[in-house]
């Protein structure tokens, strides 16, 4: 793939992250952070392809290891508080 | 060759999972479902990388990724509630610390310097050291030395030239060895930046660094060519950004303002020789009691406390016993994250639709009867309205002032964070109530 398709795919995706934020409510600020939190967490594919293309256990191995454990931890911490915010939320709806 | 298409095609059905997160997110009836969306996305993705790659160490990756699940899980169920803002930062900042991980790895792993990587290490480095100083700067507000906060500007335009200056030279020398310096010099950036920030500013600092450990993804994913890394990280990014400009407005601040104007403000704190009205709980309960309608302004002494159980028992015992109405009222900064009062609020079980932001409520200020500031000051300074020499003037302020008696609970009548005076604890009609949030709610509902 050229970089001028993938710059494409890139500022079109800006432009969905700008209008699909925008119409947030502002009750929600703390959980759409949360979830945006939780989702850039998505670094963890790179963490893993690295991890999975290092030449047995080096240097490269134990760093991009460690980078699949802080992305994890990013991805599971993320969508659990958010599911417990957003509970929180609904339960109030359900009333 | 297949392989690969089915991959490609799943990528981009879980980037279109994340999009219908975020976007479930607009209302709170689809929100759990939008949480879901952005669960199933992430599964499909790591799933599919995981059988499709030649993977030579199966079992270190599985024992990392448990080993990070339990953890993330088992400790997210365990935070308070009241230390979420806390949670996010140290997970952003795991995030970014990711990033400049895989980036390292990379280069380690032969890759040749390129300008993505560089990126992803700059925008990495900055959201991990910047999310750390806002943790800290959550668990304690007064965690750094004096003389160091003096040097901050000079750490953070020095560091910025480093930056800008291992990129001009990577690109010139195409040399790879050297990007454990730029990851320094961004550490050491994102730490100056974020350092000097005050509390009040908070919510427009953590959604950017929310944005920087977006982009971070998104530069990582051109140098794998992974389009769901780009998509995924461009919408975190482009949403953190639209955040931080939202909350920019609600302050009427630019984001220069936000790093490079903190200190300056608080040398004009002006001395004042007048004195407030000290009132008690028994007087508060009592006009609470015989009034039409009570407004809760809630603030972020309210999350420090830990308030909003005690309000929702008082805003309770007023509607039930007394036929008041009572209604919180909402300004898009307060706290310590965007949204943060709303989720408090809802903890505490309040009535979604008692709770009204800005616009909506400040008409009813004049109808009001009594106007109960907890831990609120900057939101609430009618200076900002008036008074062109006022750090705060501009800012879109609740119109407290204008309920016919207003108290405030604060611990002491300092100025808030600007450094503002707040007049409005001198006005005729306010009475100020010291003490902790939550002891002088208490205390009020005890004399109901």
């Amino acid at each position: 793939m050229t970089t001028l398709f993938l710059i494409s795919i890139f500022v079109l995706s800006c432009l969905i992250g700008v209008l699909i934020a925008k119409d947030v409510t502002p009750a929600l600020h703390s959980p759409l952070m949360s979830v945006s939190n939780a989702i850039s967490g998505i670094v963890i594919i790179g963490a893993l392809s690295s991890a999975a293309y290092a030449n047995g256990f080096n240097k490269q191995e134990i760093i991009s290891l460690l980078g699949v454990f802080f992305a994890s931890l990013n991805i599971f911490g993320g969508f659990v508080i958010s599911w417990r915010m957003l509970r929180l939320f609904r339960k109030r709806k359900e009333k | 060759m297949i392989a690969h298409n089915l991959l490609y095609v799943i990528y981009f059905i879980s980037a279109l999972l994340f999009i219908g997160a975020i976007q479930g997110l607009a209302t709170p009836k689809t929100a759990l479902r939008g949480n879901n969306f952005g669960i199933s996305g992430m599964i499909l993705a790591v799933l599919a990388t995981l059988l499709v790659l030649p993977t030579r160490n199966d079992l270190g990756i599985l024992l990392f990724f448990l080993l990070a699940a339990l953890v993330g899980v088992f400790w997210a169920n365990k935070v308070q509630i009241t230390k979420l803002a806390q949670m996010i930062a140290l997970l952003n900042g795991f995030g970014g610390l990711s990033s400049i991980l895989v980036a390292l790895a990379q280069l380690i792993g032969g890759k040749g310097y390129s300008f993505d990587l560089a990126l992803g290490i700059t925008a990495g480095g900055i959201a991990f050291s910047g999310s750390m100083v806002a943790y800290a700067k959550f668990q304690a507000s007064n965690f750094l030395p004096h003389p160091f906060v003096k040097l901050r500007h000079f750490i953070t335009v020095s560091s910025f030239a480093a930056i800008i200056f291992f990129w001009v030279f990577f690109a010139v020398q195409q040399q790879t060895n050297d990007l454990l310096m730029l990851s320094a010099a961004s550490l050491v950036f994102g730490f100056g930046l974020i350092f000097g920030v005050g509390g009040a500013d908070m919510p427009i600092v953590i959604s950017l660094l929310n944005s920087c450990s977006g982009f971070a993804a998104s530069a990582i994913g051109f140098s794998f060519s992974n389009i769901v890394l780009i998509i995924t990280g461009a919408i975190v990014g482009s949403s953190g950004l639209v955040l931080s400009h939202k909350m920019t407005k609600a302050m009427n601040k630019s984001v220069a303002q936000v790093f490079f104007g903190g200190g300056k403000n608080k040398e004009k704190i002006a001395q004042t020789d007048q004195s407030a009205k000290v009132s008690s709980p028994a007087d508060a309960a009592f006009l609470m009691q015989n009034a039409t309608l009570v407004i809760i302004v809630p603030g972020y002494g309210m999350a420090v406390s830990g308030a909003q159980h005690a309000l929702k028992t008082l805003a309770g015992i007023l509607e039930n016993k007394y036929h008041v109405r009572v209604k919180f009222a909402i300004h898009p900064v307060a706290g310590r994250m965007p949204g943060h009062m709303n989720v408090l609020l809802a903890e505490a079980k309040i009535d979604y639709d008692q709770v009204f932001l800005l616009d909506d409520i400040n008409p009813d200020f004049e109808t009001a009867d009594v106007a109960y500031v907890v831990g609120a000051n900057d939101i609430t300074n009618p200076a900002a309205k008036t008074d062109t020499s006022s750090p705060l003037f501009g800012m879109p302020v609740l119109d407290v002032y204008k309920a016919k008696t207003v108290f405030f609970v604060k611990r002491s009548n300092s100025a808030g964070y600007s450094g503002a005076q707040n007049p409005l604890f001198f006005a005729e009609n306010t009475m100020m109530l010291y003490g902790d949030a939550k002891k002088v709610t208490e205390e009020i509902i005890a004399d109901l």
